[in-house]
């Protein structure tokens, strides 16, 4: 087979196995699964930035945040219908991606990290400050009524899944050609090595803006999803937790593969679940695994089978 | 008062990264380690208030040094210092610190007493006499951090770490023990604050994320790195919190805090004090 042939192979049968699991699985992983996928296009655009262009944000969770609240707000507050509020939250991760990658991008490496985390806890503590609105800590409950998209009634368990697959499946097939096309290549080339390809003619701030931005549009896209599908909105999605996790999936599944962030997603969330059966201690699950991934496993799971003869993955 | 202890965890965070080029995300989680074992030791040791205090004074730091010193070892060293990964390392650090806390010593806040409780008594107001003893202790153990670094063989060693690692390891200088003992050092001044705050501000296992923000703060304004820088902004900012405070509610406060320290780090990156290098 050819490479292309591979690759279309592995993500379509990955896709068709995930539309099949909803009608195989008990309710219970159904319900998981969905959560799972949608988490997963959070940390796929995660991955655009930190896998594949090389920008390692500490706060994605703003992102993911303004698609929420994008979303929730102007469903709760000004009634609007679940499509275009959908729409809007998409716009808003990706505009906020544009503000601060416009003044964070100025810098780089530990600076960028430490100004995107400050970003974030900024935005946080902004939705603590207007609790009046955004009912803080407490969050939003988005009533049954709003959640029907085109017709379907997103709060049923099987429809709820299938618009968690329509949406991972978009994100994972846009970003599949995204990173086998030129540009994609080019995000590459910004991490490799960003002087050679400023000396090539490309300009990095505006690549890496354009990554940051379509990066931000995932995470916007993953949030108000996630407010739409389960119907809460909520300040704990916006905290320093919600940003460490993404990279915690990008890390464990495979920083810049296509399928790394689900298959981290995946295996932290049941990871997480099984934990919390045994102990109640999860935040140590988390910090042991980043450990552990920092010092073994760099390169996450798809990454080491990438270097050990799949060399075709994406 | 605010300003002497967190000048003290400030310069912590600014000597680890100043020396190794560590942001240490987990340092918060050394202050707040320094004030939950203080809560043991002064519930354990018997006798007067006082010298179960001394004895947290003393062997708190000691405990949190060598935690980070094993941290270093087990974690950072293996990492070859790369700062992507550190960034990722400290963060697992701090969760499992922080679920360490919660396991071992719960979910309360609990207070450790003073160990004197002396009031200066001048006409028009009454001052703790505990608090000008924090700020005393807190400069005469600056003071000590300084006399360290500038003037004896240690900082000399640590000084020529930071500049040049490669031609320090060329020289004899064993890199690996001059940098566990700078992460134990660093670690070690967090707990000490932590110690002089915590009859003051009750111990509890959440209370490390204010230092580590205001940490960030001062250490980003001060220059990351410039010691001398560090100190002027955690007496700057110290007084200012509270000034702050007074005028707008305590979030509103750390917004803007937060939004300007990512706008230093973005328009002066050298920091307010610090001295553009070429």
């Amino acid at each position: 087979m050819s490479v292309a042939a591979k690759v279309w192979a592995l993500h379509l049968g990955v896709l068709a196995a995930l539309l099949a699991a909803q009608a195989v699985l008990p309710a219970y992983h159904a319900g998981n699964l969905a959560r799972i996928m949608v988490l997963a296009v959070y940390a796929m655009g995660f991955n655009i930035a930190f896998g594949y262009t090389g920008l390692l944000s500490l706060g994605h969770a703003l992102f993911f945040g303004a698609g929420l609240y994008g979303m929730g707000m102007l469903v709760a507050l000004a009634g609007w219908g679940a499509g275009a509020a959908l729409v809007a939250g998409i716009a808003a991760g990706g505009t906020m991606a544009l503000a601060v990658g416009l003044l964070a991008l100025r810098t780089a490496g530990v600076s960028f990290m430490i100004v995107t985390l400050m970003f974030a806890q900024a935005g946080y503590l902004t939705i603590l400050y207007y609790t009046p609105y955004t009912r803080g800590e407490e969050g939003i409950v988005i009533d049954r009524a709003a959640r029907v998209l085109l017709g379907f009634d997103l709060s049923q368990d099987a429809i709820r899944y299938f618009a968690a697959f329509a949406l991972f499946a978009a994100a994972l097939l846009v970003k599949l050609a995204l990173v086998r096309s030129p540009f994609g290549r080019v995000m590459v080339a910004m991490r490799e090595n960003e002087e050679r390809s400023r000396m090539l003619g490309y300009d990095p701030f505006r690549i890496k803006l354009a990554a940051l931005v379509l990066s931000g549009l995932y995470a916007g896209a993953a949030g108000a999803a996630y407010g739409l599908l389960f119907g809460y909105v909520g300040a704990s999605f916006a905290s320093i937790q919600y940003s460490i996790l993404p990279l915690l999936y990008v890390l464990l599944g495979g920083a810049g593969t296509v399928l790394g962030p689900f298959l981290g997603a995946a295996l932290m969330f049941y990871l997480i679940d099984l934990a919390s059966g045994v102990t109640t201690a999860h935040l140590l699950v988390v910090g042991v695994a980043l450990l552990v991934l920092v010092l073994f496993a760099p390169k996450g799971i798809l990454g080491a089978l990438r270097d050990r003869g799949l060399k075709w993955l994406p | 008062m605010t300003a002497a202890v967190l000048a003290l965890t400030a310069v912590g965070l600014a000597l680890v990264f100043g020396v190794m080029r560590v942001v240490n995300v987990a340092h918060g989680e050394f202050f707040m380690l320094g004030a939950v074992a203080a809560w043991f030791v002064t519930t354990w040791i018997p006798g007067p208030p006082a010298v179960g205090f001394i004895a947290a004074l003393v062997l708190c730091p000691l405990l949190v040094a060598s935690v980070a010193a094993l941290a270093d070892t087990l974690v950072l060293k293996r990492l070859n210092y790369d700062p992507d990964a550190t960034i990722v390392a400290t963060i697992g650090l701090l969760y499992i610190l922080q679920q360490a806390a919660l396991s071992l010593y719960g979910p309360d806040a609990r207070p450790v007493e003073a160990p004197f409780t002396l009031r200066v008594q001048f006409p028009w107001f009454g001052y703790s006499g505990y608090k000008l003893a924090v700020i005393a202790a807190a400069a005469v153990i600056l003071a000590g951090v300084w006399l360290l670094l500038a003037r004896t063989r240690i900082g000399l060693v640590m000084r020529a770490t930071q500049i040049d690692r490669e031609t320090a390891r060329a020289f004899g200088i064993n890199v690996d023990r001059v940098y566990a003992g700078v992460f134990a050092l660093g670690a070690g001044l967090a707990a000490v604050a932590a110690v002089l705050i915590v009859p003051i501000q009750q111990a509890h296992y959440l209370m490390g994320h204010d230092p580590l923000l205001l940490s960030f703060i001062v250490v980003i304004i001060g220059g990351l790195g410039s010691l001398r820088g560090t100190l002027v902004a955690a007496l700057l900012i110290g007084l200012s919190d509270g000034v702050i405070s007074v005028f707008f509610s305590p979030t509103l406060a750390k917004i803007l805090a937060t939004l300007f320290v990512a706008l230093v780090l973005v328009f002066r990156p050298q920091g307010l004090m610090g001295r553009r290098t070429a």
